[in-house]
């Protein structure tokens, strides 16, 4: 552990660095494929929704299960005198209750009727025959809440991340990301064929929220690396973008893997003592949810934002002069400055150590120049092996974070 | 940096009276254990959707209010104890019934109540089926009813316009009960034998002219009051009164429930005996002026009409003269209660309304028990994980965790407890997962903040200054996180209809909480224990140690390491 904790530093300051900016498009390919994936399979297989949605009645019987339950229950249900139930679907649940779902029953003629063919069959008291029943209008009418529930907290949320970031585009990008992870929680359902029940559709809401936190940590750190960007000639966007990524990636697995942990724990008591209800329903959606949030933030969010602000003028004024400045110290890229008060990383470094292909292709370049702008004490190490001026190129002013400050201060 | 340090130790303070008064008020409040919901003891829960029966349009919600009402009575009437009738939303009612898994209930609270005014054309005594035991042990509950065969008493009620004289007669107060004690047999289509072969039936204008057919007349001869009839609105059908000691022949529907615009239990001037009065709209009072016009010369039982709700005739009063105007009033041996019983059985036929079952829910005990068990075992199974793990990975700021979430968990509960015995809060099993994920936000909280103490002693700040300034930057990313989990939690509330708003509940209650231990216990602990030694030290099981950190040296320590070693060893790899 404490090695993760050491890990956290040098990639806080940028001494191990993940190029997630630069691989952006290995990533967006990923989830374009895992999207189309969800997508086909919402249109091939569709949702199963619960009788919540539809309209049903659902029945619970303990019974010591054994492989005639099933079929001795259908007969039960055949002649229990209530018409259409051929239908029904009979399962068992555990070793110890047997489930009986069948179309929407009339509360008062049918319900009792059902119940008693059931206690009857597993030799129970009719009144021991849990039972839950939900009208067909009133399926539908769950199905538009739910929905407006949905579109009511897209919007909200929309504008808490406007207001909290006052920048189109962050809000834009963490959007986006919401809406990934949406899609594919809604696609892993679609694939496998869970079954969506209201406590489903909470727990999508309930992770839409925690997408969100997670991307609102990941954009925090972002927004404070990239405050000077409009004067930095040694980073660009990206760069500082990814140094952030980079910087909070301990954090933000610290974080996942402590908001699964328990849910993780209700999808294990949910799943294995329960068998079926609310508890697996919510638990599932929100592990698929909260994983997929982590995985957005870092990989998808954070890159579509560089993406967009290097489109920005400003951006490109920025990047220009960090690849001008760049330029100039591959000229004099053997020249030591062992007095300089502000040594610069150099793009040289793509030559040496970095990025081996001296090809570089667009991507390439990006990590390439983002292993520079993070790699800071590399360079300087690489080219300047004398550690008294490594502490004075630490002390430049553009790189507040990246250094200890008993370092800075020397 | 100094200003922001505050005092870490009268923060605690307040946050320590804030946790005794909680305590206090639960003890006070006697209860120590939040109230359950019926999915985690076992009981059934009933959905009830209103409309409109006047077709389009939003019910009134006085109407509701008063349906409510209705409902809780009927619920009552079956003594399970406990129940509890709610609105919700603008056109639902849940009953809520603990351990009761009658059918009966189901049937009871569902039915949709039409009240009906028909002509009676043959009234006959029957003896009761049983002794009704008095629920109410009420002297006039189960009085035997008025032979209305007999010259000297007539019906029981009688209906006039209000001035007129108030009756006298005895009265067999056939109207204590304000709800139709259903009968449990299933229903039989012996009503079938009063639908004509043509199987028309007859509109209201036509009723009083209808004429039962022998093999009507007949099969009433059969009747008795066990068997259940199925009301049909335009047909004439068999009834009982609520006691079962009448049985009626009744026509058509002269007049639906809904042209009766007003019901009210009062004593006129100059009387000193409960009434009921009646107002109905202008196409009720014309049709009540036609019908009693015509009832008044007829001879008895013919004289009386009946009003019908439920299939049984909760009033049946005679009529000595027509009644224009649109006022009737009903009087008979009323006392308060009877007269306003009878009122609001009237005013409830009146509503527009009528509701349809939407969804039971109905949970065995045993297996409630076993879901409070399963979420109990889920939460401890987070819980020592979530521990676990943050042990494992701050070593000794564990013990920050631990306590922050031993301080939220007595808040969380506490205010449980409380919200249950003031506001009717119930706990269930939604609930209990939105208590358990919030483990893992709230946890969350800490580790922002951990993290990014770290970051600023990563960045060359001693531990005391780290704690403040990583402090500053970690309680909007915080804040933010919380006022998203909060927003979910209240759109959830909001939209989502049923027991998942238990997970909503709990969900924005414990994020509440989370703000509240965060700025109050984990922060003011924090900055006392960067004081110490032990953890301001950098001791290596506080969490903070330097190699933990990975930096070289704590700095501010007095161990400080050269600070070029780490470095150039990486140098080293690199090249």
């Amino acid at each position: 552990m404490s090695k993760l904790g050491a890990i956290g530093h040098r990639l806080y300051t940028g001494e191990v660095s993940y190029d997630f900016i630069g691989r952006r498009r290995r990533w967006y390919t990923i989830s374009a494929i895992l999207i189309v994936v969800s997508i086909i399979s919402l249109a091939w297989r569709g949702l199963d929704f619960g009788i919540e949605f539809k309209g049903g009645a659902d029945f619970k019987a303990a019974t010591q299960v054994n492989a005639q339950t099933v079929d001795s229950m259908r007969v039960a249900l055949r002649n229990s005198g209530v018409p259409d139930l051929d239908e029904a679907t009979v399962n068992t649940i555990g070793n110890n209750q047997v489930r009986v779902q069948t179309r929407t029953l009339d509360p008062t003629e049918e319900v009792p009727k059902v119940r008693a063919a059931i206690a009857n069959e597993v030799g129970i008291n009719p009144d021991q025959v849990a039972y839950s029943l939900i009208g067909a209008s009133w399926g539908s009418q769950i199905t538009e809440r739910a929905l407006i529930a949905l579109a009511v907290f897209l919007v909200l949320v929309a504008l808490v991340i406007g207001i909290y970031f006052r920048d189109a585009k962050m809000s834009a990008a963490a959007l986006i990301a919401l809406v990934h992870d949406l899609i594919l929680t809604i696609g892993i359902y679609a694939l496998v064929g869970f079954t969506v029940t209201p406590a489903t559709l909470i727990g999508v809401l309930t992770i839409l929220g925690y997408s969100l936190y997670d991307t609102v940590v990941v954009f925090d750190k972002v927004r404070e690396d990239v405050r000077d960007i409009r004067s930095s000639t040694t980073r660009t966007y990206s760069e500082a973008a990814n140094l952030a990524v980079n910087q909070v990636l301990v954090r933000s697995i610290n974080t996942t893997v402590i908001g699964v942990l328990p849910v993780a724990a209700l999808l294990f008591t949910g799943a294995v003592i329960l068998g079926e209800g609310p508890l697996k329903d919510l638990a599932l959606a929100l592990f698929v949810g909260m994983v997929s949030g982590a995985y957005s933030s870092i990989f998808i969010a954070t890159p579509l934002l560089a993406q967009m602000k290097e489109r920005e003028p400003d951006m490109k004024k920025v990047a220009a002069r960090v690849r001008a400045r760049r330029a100039k110290e591959t000229q004099k890229d053997r020249v030591v400055e062992t007095t300089s008060p502000t040594p610069v990383p150099q793009a040289g470094i793509a030559s040496t150590g970095a990025t081996k292909d001296s090809e570089p292709s667009n991507a390439e370049l990006e990590e390439a120049s983002s292993a520079v702008g993070n790699g800071a004490k590399k360079v300087s190490v690489t080219f300047k092996p004398d550690p008294q001026s490594h502490r004075d190129g630490a002390a430049k002013r553009s790189q507040p974070q990246n250094k200890p400050r008993s370092q800075r201060k020397k | 940096m100094a200003t922001t340090t505050g005092h870490p130790g009268r923060t605690l303070i307040v946050l320590a009276v804030l946790v005794a008064g909680l305590i206090t008020l639960v003890a006070v409040s006697g209860n120590w254990t939040p109230k359950l919901g019926l999915d985690l003891r076992g009981g059934t829960t009933i959905t009830l959707t209103a409309r409109n029966t006047t077709g389009a349009g939003t019910v009134d919600p006085n109407s509701l209010q008063l349906a409510k009402t209705i409902i809780q009575s009927r619920v009552d009437s079956l003594g399970v104890g406990e129940s509890e009738v709610t609105t919700s939303g603008d056109n639902q009612i849940i009953v809520t019934v603990p351990n009761v898994q009658q059918d009966e209930l189901v049937r009871l609270v569902g039915q949709t109540a039409v009240l009906r005014f028909r002509a009676v054309y043959a009234a006959e005594q029957v003896q009761p089926p049983e002794p009704i035991p008095s629920a109410t042990g009420e002297p006039t509950q189960g009085a035997t009813a008025q032979p209305s065969g007999e010259p000297t008493a007539g019906p029981s009620q009688t209906a006039e316009a209000p001035p007129g004289e108030p009756s006298t007669q005895p009265s067999d107060a056939g109207n204590n009960k304000p709800l139709p004690a259903l009968p449990t047999a299933p229903p039989v289509p012996l009503d079938k034998a009063c639908v004509p072969a043509d199987g028309k039936g007859t509109p209201p204008d036509k009723a009083l002219d209808w004429q039962p057919t022998e093999a009507c007349q007949a099969a009433f001869a059969e009747f008795t009051c066990e068997t259940r009839v199925t009301e049909v609105a335009d047909q004439g059908i068999f009834a009982c009164n609520q006691e079962k000691t009448e049985k009626y022949l009744l026509g058509p529907t002269l007049i639906e429930g809904n042209q009766l615009t007003k019901a009210v239990a009062g004593i006129p001037q100059n009387n000193v005996n409960w009434v009921v009065n009646l107002e109905f709209n202008s196409e009720g009072a014309a049709a009540f002026e036609q019908a009693t016009r015509e009832i008044s010369q007829k001879s008895e039982p013919q004289n009386r009409f009946a009003i019908v709700l439920d299939g049984v005739a909760i009033s049946a009063p005679s009529v000595n003269e027509p009644i224009p105007g649109g006022r009737a009033e009903i009087s008979g041996n009323f006392t308060q209660k009877s007269a306003t019983e009878l009122a609001n059985v009237l005013k409830y036929g009146a509503l527009p309304l009528a509701f349809d079952v939407s969804e039971v829910n109905n949970v065995s005990a045993t297996l409630g028990g076993e879901q409070l068990r399963a979420g109990i075992i889920a939460g401890i199974i987070g819980l020592v994980l979530v521990v676990g793990y943050c042990f494992l990975y701050y070593r000794g700021l564990g013990i920050v965790v631990v306590a922050s979430l031993g301080i939220a968990g007595i808040l969380t509960y506490a205010s449980m407890v409380l919200l249950g015995s003031s506001v009717g809060f119930a706990l269930n099993l939604p609930g209990i997962a939105g208590a358990i994920v919030a483990i893992g936000i709230t946890a969350d909280s800490f580790v922002i903040f951990f993290e990014r103490i770290r970051d600023e002693v990563r960045e060359g700040r001693s531990l005391r200054t780290a704690v403040e300034t990583g402090w500053r930057r970690a309680r909007q990313t915080i804040l933010i996180a919380d006022t998203v989990t909060m927003l979910s939690a209240l759109v959830l509330f909001v939209l989502a209809i049923g027991s998942v708003r238990g997970f909503a509940f709990t969900l924005g209650l414990t994020t509440l909480i989370d703000v509240v231990v965060v700025f109050l216990f984990t922060k003011p602990l924090m900055t006392l224990l960067a004081r110490t030694k032990f953890f301001g030290g950098g001791h290596k099981f506080s969490g903070l140690d330097p190699e933990h950190l990975g930096v070289p040296a704590l700095p501010g320590s007095r161990s400080r390491r050269p600070a070029v070693t780490r470095p150039a060893a990486v140098s080293q790899e690199g090249v």
